[in-house]
This record gives structure tokens, C-alpha cells and sequence, in this order.
């Protein structure tokens, strides 16, 4: 009757074994009973659209938040995360895709903050034949480079598990093969990596197992070599999303025709150079959704900042409707009729107030309308634009109540109530689920058959073929490709966006 | 992809030179600017100008000098302290009361003793704005209040005392030179003691990490409350050594001898170099500014202008000061974009 | 009383005080007057609630309530206002000191002061970015000494006899003349804040100035507008003042300081701004002043009200803050 669990379950004692972990924040749910296991002296993959809930397990996973339900252990010993500090002591080492350096410390310091060893970090980046100065501050240093440095204190750590959330995300090729030769050192080694990811082509030659998650849940638990990409893709998307991309496919197939290309351009952006675009050069004209294709970093922001108003180009110069365009504010912008719907929700509402008050904000932007408001006007510009994007305005009293994608509807709803030209959509979809992405969609496409221009810029390659006319792909702060929609398929976007095509019909 | 360019160069190590001036330049330029203004001070004094002027000017400065130390280190963890002011008299009417009749010992022994409760109270504000996540603003906002009113009902109006060789503790004429006051030797001793050991040490730069990135620190294992709080107690503690520089220098208690300094406190942080935004600077040059400040007054009244046209231009002062240093995080916040 | 545990008859006050503050509020004001008026039964045999009584309640409320007012539009976008209790001192002191030449000109001059300083603050906030308790305390200290050195010089003094009729009488033997300034200007700003476009871009800058400003809404015009009201309000209120008590000094109006600031977080305008308005601050000031009355019947001193005073502030803050984290 007696188990006796030590003999037969130490070989199947994980390394790490997640169970039935979950999470909400409101009304979203970011993790629901999602398991993970990873085992001893395995590279571990873990996979998952924008939004799938990877971010949320490595922060429960390294405490750095608190999750609902669920229990992780390490070793078979049941891990109560309360703080990263708590989580180093069981050995796991995480290194983020923003590092967890103080920039105005000097590197030594930032090591004596966390008890790091100061001679064992300076071994491993010479292991890595990186030459840093420890008195340099780190808010000095580059990005990539304080990755680098955050690998080689987690190192020093000798962790159980290293856990490295996307840090190969706009890191630089050279720099990413280290980070794959420590993996493999580690696995030599008999330790354990976590390796979260966007790029499927290094999962698969580096990784031995991935776990695949969809809408908070662990779908599958797969050996990446098994099947290829398509494979991955499949379960990363499910079956839902990929009925919804196959309709929207459809349906574009009978909407998309050959523009009208006299028609004067809405905006034109000749050799614009700004941080890191470097002489950027395109034209979008009125009904046309133009994609912008990128890693992260390689300066979509920038671009989006300058034709937004928030900042002035270097150099070059921007048209809009053919005349010259020079914002010093938003406002400005908003007066040329060029309007942004950002990818952080948060920085374009007032989260305490209505959905009334969200979608009119941007008619009171002038002193001349500071007056007695219309609230007939009001009332009925901010129905219409409801209206036309099905927004749900049950907890409409305050918007910080609505679910992430009625959000995204309002911010975008206040430009239909207010009028614009051409639209700056910069990750619209981000984070939000797949009906209401669909709904973006088509949305989209209707506001371009009004009339409308778009720039569209997102991080899932997926979009591109469903949305654009054309697309841009960027790297280097340079066009490095122009692409019909159609032909916009993942593979070819990716090795663009990479600079492996040059493609002579640059515009 | 082994062809590809190595993208982090070795780094260039900037001169030592070089990089000490870019970190501490705003702190070597105040003192410059300090050195500056006593020579100008000298030469517009019409009487013979010596070491008393020195030590009178170190006694004026000392409890202004206190507050900013207590000042910088809050904003330094990222915070704001606007009841060092009250702290300041609270502290200065209680040892008033305390100290009147008091022997010299016994003295000594009431101010360690008031040193560590304002601590205390300090730490108690640190943990009520991290219990209820109420803006540090606002908080020592009605701290201010709280302790101001404290402060009335221990002495309503100007009274106490303390004893004789209590005040000749910062004007004694001290050992060794006559240039170097003893209220400087108290003031270098006390930031030695209580900061100068524990800045370089974690605790210390927990404080620096919270300040400067909040996220950082928590995702690199600081206490995150734990440096906040502390912050709020070594401003406690500060402002009492200010409170009891106040009681040493004018011999009384006065409810209100504490108010102007939470404003000038701040005044002296940001051109001491202390960012507003935390996680840069030291006690070192908010110390420098907190005399620039105070000299600034003495040369007014000296050139004749009134007393109280004194007070409003180095208010004025204070006041385009904090407003540069608000242009210069627009600056930063713009560039860093 | 009986079933309910404790803790979530807590959490239902709580909620009830964010969802309908109004209301809540609106029974501790007539709450502490029947306290008001026991104690005072017991201390000298008196009642207090008295219409009497009432209508000098409102008498007293109305200086609270303007200084309040420009506190409430500022807390609105998210700063706080440290020199209405100067900038009133000032109004006060230029009524008086130009009450010889007539109290049309008198009055224009103090308001004007007003929006001065409070314009001064608006430019320090809104355009150089300055913190705004930093700023408007610095303006404070400034402007205070600017009137001790005007104080000093030779005038005569003289507070115009229809500035002392507007801040101390009363008409229909009830009705305080001051009612006629204070209700016209709470009506315009409840009204305004809820149907005028500034009232719109005031909690949408208090709310979120990132997302203001990405709506085209230029930030600093709109704090510079805002501080220039509240230096107004705030003059509108010393000129009260000034006649209430028929002299100026310069310390007239700093004992309302820190009920400028109380009356507005009791009347549950988000200390980070974006939620709020001037209907809370209004039954906030009235319940000061009923405490205030309280408080002098139970001879208390300015040390007791002054600890209070800051007490309530930050327990108030906490619980809004807890409250509104909860409703989540």
C-alpha cells in the first residue's frame, strides 16, 4: 500500500512543472490552467501569438506578479513566488527583453545591487568575447548590450532554469549566436533553458521540446522539429482564427481591384531620416491601406511618431494632400487630417471617463470650441461612430471598464466622430481577441473604400495579406521591400524584414 | 551569418577626465558658482571680512543645509518630501521644551533621541504612502500639516530654550583653523555617519534603483517599499538635525522656524543636480546650494536691499530654478523619447 | 448593525461614497449640525440648529467655497493650487488699500492681482512644466513678501462700504449677500465642467495628459486657463473676505489653506484629477465650516484643527484611492 514516489518518480521529476496556472487582470483573462514542464537539461521552448499569455507565465513563473490559481515547483519542491528575489533562490534566472539594469548606475553597481559576483559576470562576458566597462553608467550603454550583460549575471547565478524572454527580439545577429551557443552550453551542461520567442526558425534549430500557448492555455506541447513551422503555426493560431483569415481572405479577394493611381496622393513622405529611419521614402494614396512591415526597433516608431506630430524629422520632407507638412504638436497633425490610433491603448484614453466623453474629446482641442458644447452634434457623431464599429457600451460609464477590444474600438471611434484624412494605425490588433480583430479589419477596408488612407503598421505578419493594398517592409531604418497585398505572405514578409531581399521596385 | 559585423565594438573607455566632468560637472559648476559668490561677497563687505563671516554664514546655512540632504535623498529613491518643513519645527519647538532647563548632556542625549523618532515618523509617512498607494505628494502633503499643527500645540508661540554650550556646539571656535566653522564639522559629520558609509553599500544603491527605474529594481530583487520607506526615515532624520540646528542657532522654539525650508529644500536639490525625476545626483551639491542659497540672501542685505525684498528675490530665484530644472526634464523627456 | 461583518459594511460605505458621493456627503453635513447643535445644547444651553444659525453657516461657507472652487479646477487636472490662500490675502489687501478710490476700481484691482498670480502659476505649471504644489508654493512665499514690503508703505486703509454689505450682510432678513457670488459662479462651473468644451479638456488633461494631447488638445493652454480661474476665484474670495472681517492683514486668509484643499477631496475630486466636480467641493466646504463652528464651541485651537485638517485629507485619499482600486 505504501508509495514509494522517490524511487520510481525521480526520473520523472520535472525541472519545472507549472500546473493549472491562471491569471486575469479585470476582465481579461490572461492565463487560463495553462501547464508547463519543462525537464532536466532541455532547451524549452515557448511558443505563442501576441496576446497568447507567454508574458504573463514567465512573470508569475519569476514572481514578478501573483497568479490566481495554480502551483509551480521546482524539483518537485512547491514554489510559493512571492518576489524575484524569492524565485533566484530556487534558481531561476530570467533575463528580459528590457533588462532589469538600473540605468543610472554603473554596471558594477547595478552587480552589487543584486549580490551578483562581480569576477564570475566579467568571466562569462569574456566567454562571450564582449568587452564592457563596469564603470560605464548602463543607461549609457546600447540595448543590446545590456542583454548581454543581464545573460552574464544570470549566468554568474549558475541557474537550474535560465529563462530568456525574447531577448533575441532586434538583437543583432552576432549577438543572437551567442545567446544560442550559451544555450546549447547550458544543455550540455545538464541545465535547463526557457526560451520564449517570436522567430520559429530559431526554436527549430535550437530547441528540444516548445509549448505552445493560445488564449492563455497550454495547446500543445510539441518537438519543433516535428512538422516544421507550418505546424506551429497551425497551433498557434486555431482552428477559429484560421477560419477568420480564410473568410477575410475571401472576402478581400473580391474588394481588392487596381486603385485609381492618378488620384493625388494623401500623403507623400519623401527621404525622411528621423533616430533610425534612414531616408524613408513612400506615397499612400486616398483608399488605399498601405502596410508597414518591421522587427521591433528597426524605426516604424519614429516614423509613426513624426507623421503623428510627435516629433520633427531630421531630414526630408512630408506632403499631405500636396502641401507641405511640418507638425510641432499632435494638434497639428489632427489639423492636416493625419490621426493616430497607437498600439498602447492606454496613452490614448481617459480611462475614468465615458465613451461619450473618449470619442468627442478630439472636437475640444481648440480654444475657438472651449465654449457651450452641441450636445445634440455631439450626441450624434458619437452614435454614428458606435454604431458603425458595434463598440458595447454597457460599462460605458467609464471606459477603464470595457474589455481590451471595445478599448480599441473607441480610440479608434473618435476619429470617425471627428473626421480624418488618413490614418496612422499603428499595432491596432494588438492584444485584442479575434472577432473584434476581424471586425478591425473590415472596418478598415470600409473606411478605404470611403475614401480614406491607411497606414497600417502590425506585429503579426498574418495581418498584412488580410488588410494591405501594398506593403512596406523595413529594416535598418531603410524600405527594403515593397510587396503587392497578396503576395504579403508571412515567409516572404520575414525574409524582407530581415534585409535578405533587395527588391529593386522600391518606390 | 558568421560574416556579419560585430555590432558592440569594444567600447572606447572615455578619459577619466572626461567622464568625471560629464557626471559630476553640475555639481563641481555650484561649487564654482559658491566659490564665486564669497569672493563677491568679500569684496562688497565694507568691514574687515574674516573667519567670523565664514562661521556666521555655516550657521546660517546649517539648517537649510540638513533639509536638503533629507530632501535629496527622498527624491533621489523617486519620491517628494514636502513636511520637512513642518518636521523641522516640530522638532526644533520639542527640544525647546525639552532642553530648557536641560544640562549639556542631558541636551545631547534629548537630540539623538529626537533624531531617531522624527526617523521614526519619517518611515511612518514612507509606509503609509506605500500601504495606500496615495501619491508621495500627498501625503507629506497633510504630513505637513499634521506635524505643523503638532508643532503649534506643543508651543503656540515663540518660547524654550537651551542650554548655553548646546548653541556653542556649531559656534564653538573649532579645532585646528579658525576658517573651518564647527557647524561644517557637524554638518560633514553627520552626512558621513548617517549617508556617506551606506551609499555605496546595496542599501544605498537600492535607494538610487527604486528612483531611477522602479521596474528595474523590483525585476533585480530590491525590496522596492523597503528602499521607499527608508528614504522617508533618513528624511525624518535630517530634518531633526535641521530642527536642531534651528533650536542651537536661535537659542528658541518657534512653531514656524521650519516653514520656508520645505520649498528652499527643494530649491537647493535641483540645483544641487538632484533630478526631479530620481536615481541621479548626491548630498554634495545640495549641500553647495543650500549655502549659494543662503549667500545669496546675505549679499542682498548687505548691497541694502530690505529685508523682505530679500526674501522676495531669492524666492524668485528659488523659483526660476525649480523652472529650469523642469525645462531640463522636458529636454531629457523629449531627447529619450 | 446586527448580521453584516464588519469589513464589507466598510466596503459598502466606500462604495456608496464613490458612486454617490452627493448624497453621502449630504447626510454628514446635516449629521454634524444635529451633533453641532447637542454639543452645544450641553455647553450652553443653546441650539445651533437654528435657520439663523443655517444662513451663517452659509455666510461663512461662501469664502471657503470660491477658494475651494479654483482648488476643485485644479485638482480636476491633476495639480493642486498652494497660493489661493495668498493670492486672496493679496485681493483683500488691494481692496483695502484702494477702497479710498471707490470699490468699483478697488474690486477690479484685486481681481486683477488674482488673475495675475494665478497666471504666474499657469506659465510655471503648464508651459516650464514646474511641479505644480513646487510652483504654486514658490509664488506663495513670493507674493507674500512682495505684500510685506507694500504693507510698509504710507496709505490709508479703508475697506469700501459695499465690499464689507457684499462679505457680512444679509437680505430677506436670511439671504447673505455673499450667496449672490457664490451661487451664479458654483452654477457656471457645475454647469460649465459638464457642457462646455473647457470643461471637457479640464478632465480629459487631469485624466490623461498623454491622451489629451495625442487628441490634438494643447496641454498648456488649458493649465495656463485653469490657474488664471483659480487666481481669479481665489481673489473673488479675499474680496469676500475683506468684507466679512472689514480690515486686511496679511494673515486674513492663510487659515484657509488647508480646508481649500480638504473640501475638495471630501467632496471626492480624484487627487491625480479626471473625476470629480464642484457639486462635492460645495457640501465639502459647508461640512468644514459646521466643523469649524464645532470645533470653536469646543474651544479647540488652531494646532488641533490644523492635525485634523491633515488627518482627514489623507484619510479621505485613502479611501478614494482603495475605493476606486475596488470598483475595478
Amino acid at each position: 500500500m505504501r508509495p514509494l514516489p522517490h524511487l520510481f518518480m525521480t526520473e520523472a521529476v520535472a525541472l519545472l512543472e507549472a500546473r493549472d496556472l491562471s491569471k486575469s487582470y479585470g476582465p481579461v483573462q490572461a492565463l487560463l490552467s495553462a501547464d508547463l514542464v519543462v525537464a532536466p537539461g532541455e532547451v524549452h521552448a515557448l511558443l505563442g501569438a501576441n496576446g497568447a499569455g507567454k508574458s504573463t507565465l514567465v512573470k508569475l513563473l519569476t514572481g514578478v506578479i501573483q497568479g490566481d490559481e495554480g502551483t509551480i515547483s521546482v524539483r518537485g519542491r512547491e514554489l510559493r513566488v512571492g518576489s524575484p528575489a524569492r524565485a533566484a533562490r530556487f534558481g531561476l534566472a530570467p533575463v528580459f527583453q528590457d533588462p532589469a539594469l538600473v540605468p543610472d548606475l554603473t554596471v558594477a553597481q547595478n552587480l552589487r545591487l543584486t549580490g551578483a559576483d562581480a569576477r564570475a559576470v566579467a568571466q562569462r562576458l569574456a566567454e562571450m568575447e564582449l568587452d564592457v566597462d563596469f564603470t560605464e553608467l548602463t543607461g549609457d550603454l546600447p540595448l543590446p548590450l545590456l542583454r548581454m550583460i543581464d545573460l552574464a549575471r544570470a549566468l554568474a547565478r549558475e541557474p537550474e532554469l535560465l529563462l530568456l524572454d525574447e531577448i533575441t527580439a532586434a538583437l543583432p545577429s552576432d549577438l543572437a549566436e551567442r545567446v544560442f551557443a550559451v544555450m546549447h552550453e547550458r544543455r550540455e551542461r545538464g541545465r535547463s533553458v526557457l526560451f520564449i520567442t517570436h522567430r520559429l526558425k530559431e526554436v527549430i534549430a535550437t530547441c528540444d521540446r516548445a509549448t505552445i500557448l493560445r488564449d492563455g492555455t497550454a495547446v500543445a506541447t510539441i518537438v519543433p522539429q516535428e512538422g516544421g513551422e507550418e505546424r506551429i503555426v497551425e497551433y498557434m493560431l486555431g482552428p477559429e482564427a484560421a477560419r477568420a483569415v480564410g473568410e477575410a481572405i475571401e472576402r478581400d479577394a473580391q474588394v481588392m481591384g487596381p486603385r485609381d493611381a492618378d488620384a493625388p496622393a494623401a500623403l507623400e513622405v519623401e527621404s525622411v531620416s528621423i533616430g533610425h529611419v534612414q531616408g524613408v521614402s513612400f506615397t499612400l494614396r486616398p483608399g488605399e491601406i498601405l502596410g508597414v512591415a518591421a522587427l521591433e526597433g528597426q524605426g516604424q516608431d519614429e516614423l509613426f511618431d513624426v507623421l503623428s506630430g510627435e516629433r520633427t524629422p531630421d531630414s526630408g520632407e512630408i506632403r499631405v494632400g500636396g502641401r507641405a507638412f511640418k507638425a510641432r504638436h499632435p494638434y497639428d497633425a489632427i489639423r492636416a487630417g493625419l490621426v493616430l490610433v497607437p498600439a498602447d491603448r492606454l496613452r490614448a484614453l481617459l480611462p475614468q471617463r465615458s465613451v461619450r466623453e473618449n470619442i468627442a474629446s478630439p472636437r475640444y482641442n481648440r480654444f475657438s470650441r472651449w465654449g457651450v458644447i452641441n450636445m445634440r452634434e455631439e450626441g450624434r457623431r458619437v452614435r454614428n461612430a458606435v454604431e458603425s464599429l458595434q463598440i458595447d457600451v454597457r460599462a460605458g460609464r467609464q471606459v477603464r471598464r470595457l474589455s481590451g477590444g471595445n478599448q480599441q474600438k473607441v480610440t479608434i471611434a473618435r476619429w470617425l466622430a471627428s473626421g480624418f484624412a488618413t490614418l496612422l494605425c499603428f499595432d491596432p490588433t494588438r492584444g485584442i481577441d479575434v472577432g473584434t480583430k476581424r471586425q478591425i479589419y473590415v472596418l478598415l477596408r470600409r473606411l478605404a473604400d470611403d475614401g480614406g488612407a491607411i497606414l497600417f503598421f502590425s506585429s503579426e505578419l498574418a495581418e498584412f495579406p488580410l488588410v494591405c493594398d501594398r506593403v512596406l517592409t523595413v529594416f535598418g531604418g531603410r524600405v527594403t521591400a515593397e510587396l503587392v497585398g497578396e503576395a504579403a505572405d508571412e515567409a516572404t514578409l520575414l525574409r524582407a524584414m530581415h534585409g535578405l531581399v533587395e527588391d529593386e521596385a522600391v518606390a | 551569418m558568421s560574416s556579419a559585423p560585430a555590432t558592440v565594438a569594444p567600447l572606447r573607455r572615455a578619459p577619466e577626465l572626461r567622464r568625471l566632468v560629464r557626471r559630476h560637472g553640475w555639481t563641481i559648476g555650484v561649487y564654482l558658482l559658491l566659490f564665486a559668490l564669497i569672493l563677491y561677497w568679500r569684496s562688497q563687505t565694507t568691514l574687515p571680512w574674516g573667519p567670523f563671516d565664514v562661521q556666521s554664514l555655516a550657521i546660517d546655512a546649517l539648517p537649510l543645509a540638513f533639509a536638503a540632504c533629507g530632501q535629496a535623498i527622498v527624491v533621489i529613491s523617486g519620491g517628494i518630501d514636502l513636511s520637512i518643513g513642518s518636521m523641522m519645527s516640530l522638532v526644533n519647538v520639542v527640544s525647546a521644551r525639552l532642553m530648557v532647563d536641560a544640562g549639556f548632556e542631558h541636551a545631547l542625549l534629548i537630540s539623538v533621541l529626537l533624531v531617531l523618532a522624527a526617523a521614526l515618523v519619517g518611515a511612518l509617512t514612507g509606509l503609509t504612502i506605500v500601504v495606500t498607494k496615495v501619491a508621495d505628494i500627498i501625503v507629506t502633503l497633510a504630513m505637513l500639516f499634521v506635524l505643523g499643527g503638532a508643532a503649534l500645540w506643543v508651543l503656540t508661540i515663540p518660547g524654550g530654550g537651551v542650554p548655553a554650550h548646546y548653541a556653542s556646539l556649531i559656534t564653538v571656535d573649532t579645532v585646528g583653523t579658525k576658517w573651518l566653522p564647527a557647524a561644517v564639522l557637524v554638518l560633514l559629520g553627520a552626512v558621513v555617519l548617517l549617508w556617506a558609509t551606506v551609499r555605496r553599500l546595496r542599501p544605498g544603491l537600492a535607494l538610487y534603483a527604486v528612483g531611477s527605474k522602479r521596474s528595474a529594481a523590483y525585476l533585480a530583487g530590491v525590496n522596492v517599499p523597503a528602499a521607499r520607506i527608508a528614504a522617508y526615515a533618513y528624511s525624518g532624520a535630517f530634518a531633526a538635525l535641521g530642527g536642531l540646528a534651528l533650536s542651537a542657532a536661535s537659542g528658541l522654539g518657534d512653531p514656524h522656524s521650519g516653514d520656508i525650508y520645505t520649498l528652499n529644500s527643494v530649491a537647493a536639490v535641483v540645483l544641487g543636480g538632484v533630478s526631479l525625476l530620481g536615481g541621479v545626483g548626491g548630498l554634495i551639491g545640495p549641500i553647495a546650494a543650500a549655502f549659494v542659497l543662503t549667500l545669496v540672501k546675505t549679499i542682498l542685505i548687505i548691497k541694502g536691499v530690505d529685508q523682505n525684498w530679500a526674501q522676495v528675490i531669492q524666492g524668485t530665484l528659488i523659483v526660476l530654478v525649480v523652472m529650469i530644472g523642469g525645462l531640463a526634464i522636458r529636454q531629457k523627456g523629449k531627447s529619450g523619447g | 448593525m446586527t448580521a453584516v461583518p464588519e469589513s464589507a459594511r466598510r466596503r459598502d460605505l466606500r462604495r456608496a461614497l464613490v458612486d454617490n458621493p452627493a448624497v453621502v456627503l449630504t447626510l454628514v453635513f446635516v449629521g454634524l449640525f444635529v451633533v453641532t447643535d447637542i454639543v452645544n445644547r450641553a455647553q450652553s444651553g443653546q441650539a445651533f440648529l437654528t435657520p439663523k444659525q443655517v444662513s451663517t453657516t452659509f455666510l461663512y461657507a461662501a469664502v471657503l467655497g470660491l477658494l475651494s472652487a479654483g482648488q476643485t479646477l485644479v485638482m480636476l487636472t491633476g495639480g493642486v493650487d498652494l497660493s489661493v490662500a495668498t493670492t486672496a490675502t493679496a485681493s483683500a489687501f488691494f481692496v483695502s488699500r484702494y477702497g479710498t478710490e471707490g470699490s468699483a476700481k478697488a474690486i477690479v484691482i484685486a481681481l486683477g492681482v488674482g488673475l495675475a498670480i494665478g497666471v504666474v502659476n499657469g506659465i510655471g505649471v503648464g508651459i516650464f512644466r514646474v511641479n505644480a504644489l513646487i510652483m504654486t508654493l514658490g509664488i506663495s512665499v513670493i507674493t507674500l513678501g512682495i505684500l510685506t514690503v507694500e504693507a510698509q508703505k504710507q496709505f490709508t486703509s479703508l475697506v469700501p462700504n459695499d465690499v464689507v454689505t457684499l462679505g457680512s450682510g444679509r437680505f430677506l432678513t436670511y439671504v447673505p449677500y455673499d450667496l449672490l457670488v457664490w451661487a451664479p459662479v458654483s452654477a457656471l462651473i457645475i454647469l460649465g465642467l459638464r457642457y462646455s468644451g473647457l470643461g471637457r479638456v479640464i478632465y480629459a488633461v487631469g485624466d490623461n495628459p498623454v491622451a489629451a494631447r495625442l487628441a490634438g488638445v494643447r496641454v498648456w493652454q488649458v493649465l495656463l486657463v485653469v490657474y488664471g480661474l483659480s487666481g481669479l476665484l481665489s481673489a473673488a474670495a479675499g474680496i469676500l473676505l475683506v468684507g466679512f472681517n472689514n480690515a486686511a492683514d496679511l494673515g486674513i486668509a492663510s487659515p484657509f489653506l488647508l480646508p481649500s484643499v480638504a473640501a475638495v477631496v471630501i467632496g471626492g475630486t480624484s487627487i491625480f484629477g479626471g473625476l470629480g466636480g464642484y457639486a462635492g467641493t460645495i457640501l465639502g466646504a459647508l461640512i468644514l465650516t459646521v466643523l469649524d463652528s464645532l470645533l470653536t464651541i469646543l474651544n479647540a485651537s488652531q494646532a488641533v484643527r490644523q492635525i485634523l485638517y491633515g488627518l482627514i485629507i489623507l484619510a479621505l485619499a485613502a479611501i478614494y484611492a482603495r475605493a476606486t482600486a475596488q470598483s475595478d
